[in-house]
């Protein structure tokens, strides 16, 4: 069912704009959402996706424009007007209450209540009501923290129904499913549209996108970039909107992938079968000397699953780690690290840097952990680090003593880089390391990478965007459900075969 | 569109009972451990003393630990919610001195008790608005409560006052019998507060928010209910119920006494820990605080039973505590594991 | 000017200063000193001489604060700690014996470090957070401190113990030569070696610590240790300065005072950068409004009424929210420009810091 342009809206927000100190997060940015359809909210880490939801659900308060729910112009200052106007939301992480019960996370703040207050069976009643129309069998007394995310999920649907809501939020619902519960959730989408309501669906998977959405409205930067019916928006179209410039506008780099890698040696490190149960299926990965290897796959994929494993930040059940032809024990970072292993994980700012540390501090870290508390980076070994790196990675504002807190994205980026280089690893594990960030940095620190790896240093890379892994990297490993799939030499494949292997090695899947 | 089958099959086994069970009742686990606890010292005891199980005995177990009760039911508010309040202690006894200084310059009971609740749900009123609308952390929050309780019960009077108002003596010295059993009307004032609490806890929207709460305060607020209302409110009810205990405490020792309480805090957070109140948040019952409080007092008249120093009490107490919170991180361990 | 005022401490100080300087004016007598046989007396010499339990105690509290913890035990270390050597003093033949003291002290010291020890376990090790594996202690510790005097006040009449908390060295108080080499010996170690810029990246980000391979173990459990290890040295110069161990006296609600000149101090209860130098300030800002109080003529069991003024009034000056108010204020006034503005990339940062707010709080 594909909705139509002329059916009046039922949400208009025209003109949006929102601030925060020193940023426009929204430029009078123009949003329909039509009853029947979904319609997908597409756009970068930053283009205004969830800032535009949170406008639409009253977390945050807009400076200006209009936001109007069938036909009736409306201001929410709160989660419950906007609920109370039928605007319901469910988040990526699944936004209930896992100590209560399935049947009252569906019911609550709207039990039926009897003479001497709630009225606890008629709860139940209601809540497995509204879980069966969605086509889910629970038991609903059971606790909410005993089912999967994926049924988690549904329960939030099931609320959302309860609300009454003309207006169903899917805020990135399937980063965590797997292709079965997306299935499960996908027939739970069209049902409830044929039944006639909007559903806004934010995901980063465009397969997901291309199957379910009726439409499309990309932002970029806080802007409005256009709105389309998804059958007048081929692929190649809506990511050239999407990023603002035509795929390979990096590719000016020099092809690292095509440099020959001798792999007569020891691998510098060998990892067979590792795995971990309900996280990663057996993987295996090899790096050599120099070498860049590549991790393709979706998020969710089990590649920072497995990377995360060969750092030892977190156990795997089963499987072994070689560094050098040795069988290492990998129970803890500092057990990598001993091995001249180091890892920069893709949660930046929670996992990455020390926001109120200077930037000379952060870039000391690594090292210093390394040395222990009681024999201190000398002052001038630390000077002269710093500025190497200050230097060498281009990192602004160039000033040592700032807090590394007060710097954007990429530049933090940088700073983590350098606190890697400067402990002098063999192996060096990236885990998206230019994802949100300017295309100058990125450009910066891929252009790093393909030089140290000329220089010996092997590095494991990570990336969503295929086109740069088939860039840097010499092989490419492929991974989807959780578990690698395959690896390929980068030569003998061009993006549309990667996509193809990524999604396609499987029949009737959820992609394409 | 089609079912999808997602339930457990139904299979009746005694694995398959004892898997609904846990799924759904985990959370009264550590509270039916703490109702085995109490059934262990109170058989232990008697088998020992042989005279422990008396109805005079286990009527004094109530009256002796009224207060503790009351403040008990108000502190199960507030750590289900993922808060704490030190303050109880000391709002307990600025609120007692406060109104037996009231009766003894001469105002009636019917004012001097509603006085007494209001000065204690002020100060929880104070902390709640600290905690909520100000992003102070709750511990800070109920310690400015602390000092201030603490203060103003000097303020009120450097000494002792004590209690001529034969209404407020009449709660305590009455004693409604049945056969060797009896209660007193403070006693029935504590019985009620819990059954009040419980009540509320399990059968209202408020009751319910207040887990949702603290099972996720920023998911409760996605959803729609009204969190700032709820912490406020549970730090008032905190402070109404050190109120209630001021009265319940200068009744039972028949004076107002500005050190009244020293500590009692402590007290407090252990039974609600041993009652099976997760210091985390999002799981407690008012009911098991109750326990937790006749476990506290069980111990104590052992204790005292067996002629020990009195300090025990709250050694062993402390070690039940840290029992229960070990406990208590090695099941949220289990199920972060699990997730 | 502008630097002076932007200085971290710059607040802490003033608010020092202007209490001494109020009081002063209102009483002369409030800074007199006065010299008597080569040595200092008056109000402002035993304020330093009184400092000396709260500020070590608030100098262990600062390094446990850093790494986003809290130590609610220390005063019941400082009633262990006092009766343990009390017991010991007692108990011996002579104790007027240098060596009885000596050996007393030494033992209830390295109790309190056991009883540190058993808090960093219990937070390092077992995952328990510190406000309520602290709590065991605070509850527990005190009964056991009643068991060690068996339920009295244990006095003794002993001159190298008086001298502790009572006695001068040359012309200043010896506890004020403590509590300085205590601040001097802390400072050296956490900012002449890494442990102080280890604890604050731990204190900060934890994670990110243990990925960049920070033994985050060991550096949280050393916290508690010192923490403990401090309160037993001012469990004892209490005992000293009262002469006796009183189980239930000692240390009563000095985690809240601590807690309180920390955050004076200017270090954030949240974990992370800390300043032993604000510490010091705090302390003798609490100090010197105890005694201010004093002065005013209140009874000092009525003193923590203004002490909650003052928690609420920090508290409030730290707030969130009244730093928009400030905000909007001052804009209205004069349009100053932003401070580094956030990454766009992160609209999810609210929610963010209200999950980091929330751990903080358990």
């Amino acid at each position: 069912m594909l909705a139509d342009t002329d059916v009046p809206p039922v949400v208009e927000m025209r003109g949006i704009t929102i601030r925060f100190p020193g940023v426009l997060a929204l430029d009078h940015v123009d949003f329909f959402l039509r009853p029947g359809e979904v319609h997908s909210l597409m756009g970068e880490n930053g283009a205004g996706k969830s800032t535009l939801i949170k406008a639409l659900t009253g977390v945050y308060q807009i400076d200006s424009g209009t936001i109007a729910v069938d036909g009736q112009a409306r201001r929410f200052e709160t989660t419950a007007d906007a609920q109370r106007a039928g605007i319901s939301t469910v988040y990526q992480e699944v936004n209930l209450c896992s100590n209560l019960s399935v049947g009252e996370n569906v019911m609550l703040g709207h039990e039926p209540r009897g003479r001497f207050g709630i009225d606890w069976n008629g709860v139940h009643r209601e809540a497995e009501r509204h879980l069966t129309s969605l086509g889910l069998e629970l038991d609903t007394r059971s606790m909410l923290s005993s089912h999967s995310i994926a049924i988690q999920q549904l329960v939030a649907i099931a609320r959302a129904m309860v609300l009454d809501c003309s207006v169903l939020i899917l805020d990135e619902p399937t980063s965590s499913l797997d292709r079965g519960e997306v299935e499960q959730l996908f027939s739970v989408i069209r049902d409830l549209r044929d039944k006639g309501v909007a559903i806004l669906f934010v995901s980063h998977f465009l397969e997901q996108v291309y199957e379910i959405s009726d439409r499309i409205t990309v932002l970029r930067n806080g802007q409005l970039v256009g709105e389309h019916l998804i059958d007048d928006l081929p692929r190649d179209a809506l990511v050239t909107e999407m990023i603002g410039r035509e795929l390979g506008d990096l590719a000016a780099l020099s092809k690292n992938a095509d440099r020959e890698i001798d792999r007569t040696g020891t691998p510098v490190l060998r990892a067979s079968g590792v795995s971990r149960r309900g996280v990663l299926q057996a993987s295996d990965i090899d790096v050599y000397d120099g070498e860049v290897v590549g991790i393709a796959g979706l998020l969710g994929s089990g590649r920072t699953e497995l990377v995360r494993m060969l750092y030892g930040a977190d156990r795997a059940d089963a499987g072994t780690i070689e560094v050098d032809g040795r069988e290492a024990r990998m129970h803890a970072p500092r057990h990598a690290i001993g091995h001249k292993i180091a890892f920069s994980s893709e949660n930046r700012r929670e996992e990455g840097v020390v926001a109120d540390l200077t930037v000379a501090e952060n870039m000391i870290l690594g090292l210093q952990a390394q040395r222990g508390w009681l024999k201190p980076v000398p002052k001038a070994e630390r000077d002269a680090i710093v500025a190497e790196y200050m230097d060498a990675l281009g990192v602004r504002p160039a000033d040592p003593t700032l807090p590394v807190g007060n710097l954007s994205g990429g530049n933090q980026q940088k700073v983590l880089l350098a606190r890697w280089l400067a402990t002098a690893p063999e192996l060096l594990i990236l885990d998206e390391p230019t994802r949100g960030i300017d295309v100058g940095a990125k450009a910066d620190i891929q252009r790093k990478v393909a030089e140290l790896s000329e220089q010996g240093l092997s590095v494991i890379f990570i990336s969503s965007e295929l086109e740069e892994v088939l860039r840097i990297a010499q092989r490419v490993v492929v991974m989807r459900d959780r578990g690698q799939i395959g690896t390929l030499d980068s030569s003998d494949v061009d993006i549309d075969a990667l996509i193809d292997y990524i999604a396609n090695s499987e029949e009737g899947s959820v992609t394409r | 569109m089609t079912a999808v089958e997602t339930a457990q099959p139904e299979r009746r086994t005694l694995t398959g009972a004892l898997g609904t069970f846990t799924s759904r009742h985990a959370a009264v686990l550590p509270t039916i451990a703490a109702v085995a606890i109490l059934i262990v010292l109170l058989v232990g005891a008697q088998m020992y003393f042989g005279n422990f199980l008396t109805a005079r005995n286990m009527s004094a177990l109530l009256l002796d630990n009224a207060y503790l009760m009351v403040l008990a039911v108000g502190m199960t508010f507030v750590i289900v919610t993922a808060g704490i309040d030190l303050s109880v202690g000391s709002v307990m006894a600025f609120t007692g001195i406060f109104g037996a200084s009231l009766l003894a310059s001469g105002v009636p009971l019917v004012i001097a008790l509603p006085a007494m609740l209001v000065s204690g749900a002020a100060i929880g009123l104070l902390i709640g608005v600290l905690v909520q609308y100000f992003n102070v952390q709750p511990f800070i929050a109920s310690l400015a409560g602390l000092f201030l309780g603490r203060g103003l019960a000097f303020v009120v009077s450097l000494s002792s006052i004590r209690v001529e108002d034969p209404a407020l003596l009449w709660l305590q010295s009455t004693r409604f019998r049945l056969g060797d059993w009896y209660i007193t009307p403070t006693g029935i004032i504590a019985i009620v507060a819990v059954v009040i609490g419980a009540l509320v806890m399990h059968f209202t929207r408020f009751g319910r928010t207040v887990y949702a709460v603290g099972g996720s305060a920023q998911s409760a607020r996605l959803m729609g209910l009204n969190v700032a209302r709820t912490t406020v409110m549970v730090y008032v009810i905190s402070g109404l119920c050190g109120g209630l205990a001021g009265l319940v405490l200068t009744a039972y020792s028949g004076a107002g006494y500005p050190r009244n309480g020293i500590g009692t805090e402590l007290d407090v957070i252990a039974v609600v820990v041993i009652g099976g109140t997760l210091l985390t948040g999002g799981r407690g019952y008012v009911l098991g605080s109750m326990i937790g409080v006749f476990v506290y007092g069980t111990i104590k008249t052992i204790i005292s039973f067996m002629g020990a120093e009195q300090s025990w009490t709250h050694i062993i107490v402390g070690g039940l505590l840290l029992l229960f919170i070990v406990v208590q991180r090695a099941i949220v361990a289990r199920s972060e594991r699990g997730s | 000017m502008k630097a002076l005022t932007k200085h971290r401490l710059f607040w802490p100080a003033t608010a020092l200063i202007t209490l001494l300087v109020v009081n002063t004016v209102a009483n002369p007598n409030f800074a007199k000193v006065t010299v008597q046989d080569g040595q200092l007396y008056g109000n402002p010499i035993n304020i330093l001489r009184e400092s000396a339990p709260l500020m070590l105690v608030a100098l262990g509290m600062t390094i446990v604060i850093a790494t986003r913890g809290i130590d609610l035990s220390v005063g019941a270390v400082m009633a262990v700690s006092g009766a343990v050597a009390l017991t010991i003093i007692d108990r011996a033949d002579d104790s007027n014996r240098v060596t009885v003291v000596a050996i007393a002290i030494v033992v209830a010291v390295l109790v309190a470090l056991v009883l540190g020890v058993w808090n960093g376990f219990l937070v390092s090790v077992l995952g328990i957070q510190p406000i309520i594996a602290t709590l065991v202690l605070m509850l527990a510790g005190r009964g056991a401190a009643l068991l060690i005097t068996d339920g009295f006040i244990t006095t003794v009449n002993s001159d190298p113990l008086s001298y502790i908390a009572s006695g001068y060295l040359l012309i200043l108080p010896f506890a004020f030569f403590v509590w300085v080499a205590a601040v001097v010996i802390v400072g050296l170690v956490e900012r002449r070696t890494a442990l102080g810029m280890l604890t604050e990246a731990v204190g900060i980000n934890p994670e990110a610590s243990r990925l960049a391979g920070v033994r985050s173990r060991g550096i949280v459990w050393s916290a508690y240790v010192l923490s403990g290890t401090l309160a037993g040295i001012a469990g004892v110069i209490y005992a000293s300065n009262i002469k006796a161990a009183d189980a239930n006296a000692a240390g009563y609600l000095i985690e809240l005072y601590a807690i309180l000149a920390v955050v004076l101090g200017g270090t954030s209860l949240m974990g992370g950068k800390f300043s032993i130098a604000g510490t010091v300030i705090g302390v003798l800002t609490v100090q010197a409004l105890d005694s201010a109080i004093l002065f005013l003529g209140v009874p000092p069991a009525q003193s923590p009424v203004f002490f909650a003024a003052v928690v609420i009034l920090v508290v409030l000056l730290q707030s969130p929210r009244v730093h928009r108010w400030g905000r909007s204020l001052g804009s209205s006034v004069r349009r100053t420009p932003q401070e580094a503005p956030p990454e766009v990339d992160d609209d999810r940062d609210a929610d963010r810091a209200e999950n980091v707010q929330k751990e903080a709080v358990r």
